[in-house]
């Protein structure tokens, strides 16, 4: 097979490279036309693309010819479509090109996205999110519902979109660039709470899996592995996959928050010691 | 109040969640393989017959067909399968037995030549259709059921083993997908009831 080749989707579906288009399109879309002051960095626009695009290359490529063919490669695939991909994307901050693009929607438009707002909104419930988090891996790695996932089409999509939406979703909560003292985004402390909250069931999940004897997920005995590898090794990565980067993600993301959290501390503190200092000396010269 | 609301979205949620999976384990036919009714597409594919003709998955409809992939050089899954099958396939009745078709795909091609696959497949009994096919066709229709091959290197005397799915794909009448039987799972009975409830089923 060529490089070509490889690149190339192993099942092709037309809505997935759509939405690529779209999200891809609309993103530069607003790069080029957004005012100068506010179009992000080159740095920021390389994160997104590649957010994207990993997203892109593990759901069509050959890439997920060999997801769908071993257990451990389909583990890395969520872990991309559930979090690097995601953490990516919402670390590249688009927020003021989607602030632009939603300037661009027509008004008469807007009471109809009505509804997509109310169910963002309960799905961003820090309860709600962390559960539909650490929910859906639970949910799509219980052994029947995932040997059915495996063996049907439109099973497989449902399940590789809801974990990306899921994580995009989960993230972009977590990530928000805006600062809850100032807007009425999520607190730092319950931010850092929800990602100790998912991290620990996956924890658990993946140490289920690297330490259970028998064959958990034995659809990839029936459909055949990619290549021949031990069962019992491939199922051991899987497990692997499912335990570190995921916990590391966590920990990562709690160092990115408290870092955050002590600079909107520093900013507050010197806001205020500024306004008490203008204050003071708006009464020395009054009095 | 808000955090009654929060609560009562959480319950709703969680007893949702419990419902799915309720409903996902609920009201099964008490079949001993793997029901994947409305998992699979129906049977389709195009391939060369033991008489080098083309056919189609038309060409056997009005059976019930049991679809295996292997090789003929295999030295044991595909033996043991077609043993097994067509043991439970003959010792239905007769009139059940004229409904039931073996197929047997061969996924290698360079070697397993029309002729080839007919001596094979008539080794086991007279009534399995044998088939292979380019291999575009071959991967299109592994694909189709979610399952893969591939071939290892060959020795000096250029033998290869060829990794293949070991289970067996069921089909009604219509074509429709109906069982994953795991033969190295299921005994004979086991394999008879299935074959003999999909039969009964729909006559």
């Amino acid at each position: 097979m060529s490089a070509a080749e490889y690149l190339l989707p192993y099942d092709f579906s037309p809505l997935t490279i759509l939405v690529y288009i779209l999200v891809l399109g609309l993103y530069s879309y607003g790069l080029f036309r957004m005012p100068d002051g506010e179009r992000p960095g080159g740095g920021r626009i390389f994160t997104f693309t590649l957010g994207v695009l990993l997203c892109y290359g593990v759901m069509q490529t050959q890439f997920d010819y060999y997801s769908q063919y071993m257990f451990f490669v389909h583990r890395g695939q969520h872990l991309i479509l559930h979090h690097l991909g995601p953490i990516l994307i919402a670390l590249s901050n688009p927020l003021p090109v989607l602030q632009f693009l939603y300037r661009q929607i027509p008004a008469f438009a807007l009471p109809f996205l009505a509804p997509v707002g109310w169910v963002y909104k309960c799905l961003q419930q820090p309860i709600v999110a962390s559960i539909l988090f650490f929910g859906l891996i639970y949910l799509w790695l219980w052994p029947p519902i995932h040997f059915d996932a495996m063996l049907s089409r439109d099973l497989y999509w449902a399940m590789n979109w809801s974990m990306l939406i899921d994580g995009m979703l989960f993230w972009w909560l977590i990530f928000d660039p805006r600062s809850p003292i100032t807007t009425r985004a999520l607190g730092y402390g319950k931010r850092m709470l929800c990602l100790a909250v998912v991290a620990i069931p996956q924890m658990i999940l993946g140490a289920i899996i690297v330490f259970s004897r028998g064959m958990v997920y034995d659809v990839y005995e029936v459909c055949g592995r990619a290549w021949p590898m031990p069962p019992d090794t491939d199922q051991l990565l899987g497990g692997l996959l499912t335990w570190i980067p995921p916990a590391m993600m966590s920990i990562l993301g709690i160092l990115i928050i408290l870092r955050r959290a002590m600079r909107d501390d520093v900013n507050r503190v010197s806001h205020s010691t500024a306004y008490s200092t203008a204050h003071s000396t708006t009464k020395e010269i009054t009095q | 109040m808000m955090f009654k609301a929060r609560r009562f979205l959480l319950l709703a949620l969680l007893a949702s969640f419990f419902a799915v999976l309720a409903g996902c384990s609920g009201d099964q036919e008490n079949w001993n393989a793997k029901d994947i009714s409305g998992l699979m597409p129906e049977l389709a594919y195009q391939l060369t017959d033991t008489a080098g003709e083309t056919v189609t998955a038309k060409n056997a409809s009005g059976n019930i067909r049991l679809m295996f992939f292997g090789f003929t050089s295999c030295p044991d899954i595909c033996p043991t399968t077609l043993q097994k099958l067509s043991k439970a396939v003959n010792s239905l009745p007769e009139s059940t037995q004229a409904d039931v078709r073996i197929i047997f795909v061969s996924v290698d091609p360079k070697r397993d030549t029309p002729e080839r696959i007919k001596s094979y497949v008539e080794f086991f009994s007279d009534d399995i259709i044998g088939l292979t096919g380019t291999e575009e066709n071959l991967r299109e229709l592994s694909k189709r059921y979610r399952t893969t091959f591939g071939y290892e290197d060959p020795d000096e005397k250029g033998d290869y083993a060829v990794s293949h799915s070991g289970a067996v794909y069921v089909f009604d009448r219509d074509g429709a997908a109906r069982l994953l039987v795991r033969p190295e799972q299921q005994s004979l009975d086991d394999l008879k009831a299935d074959l003999t409830a999909l039969a009964v089923e729909d006559t």
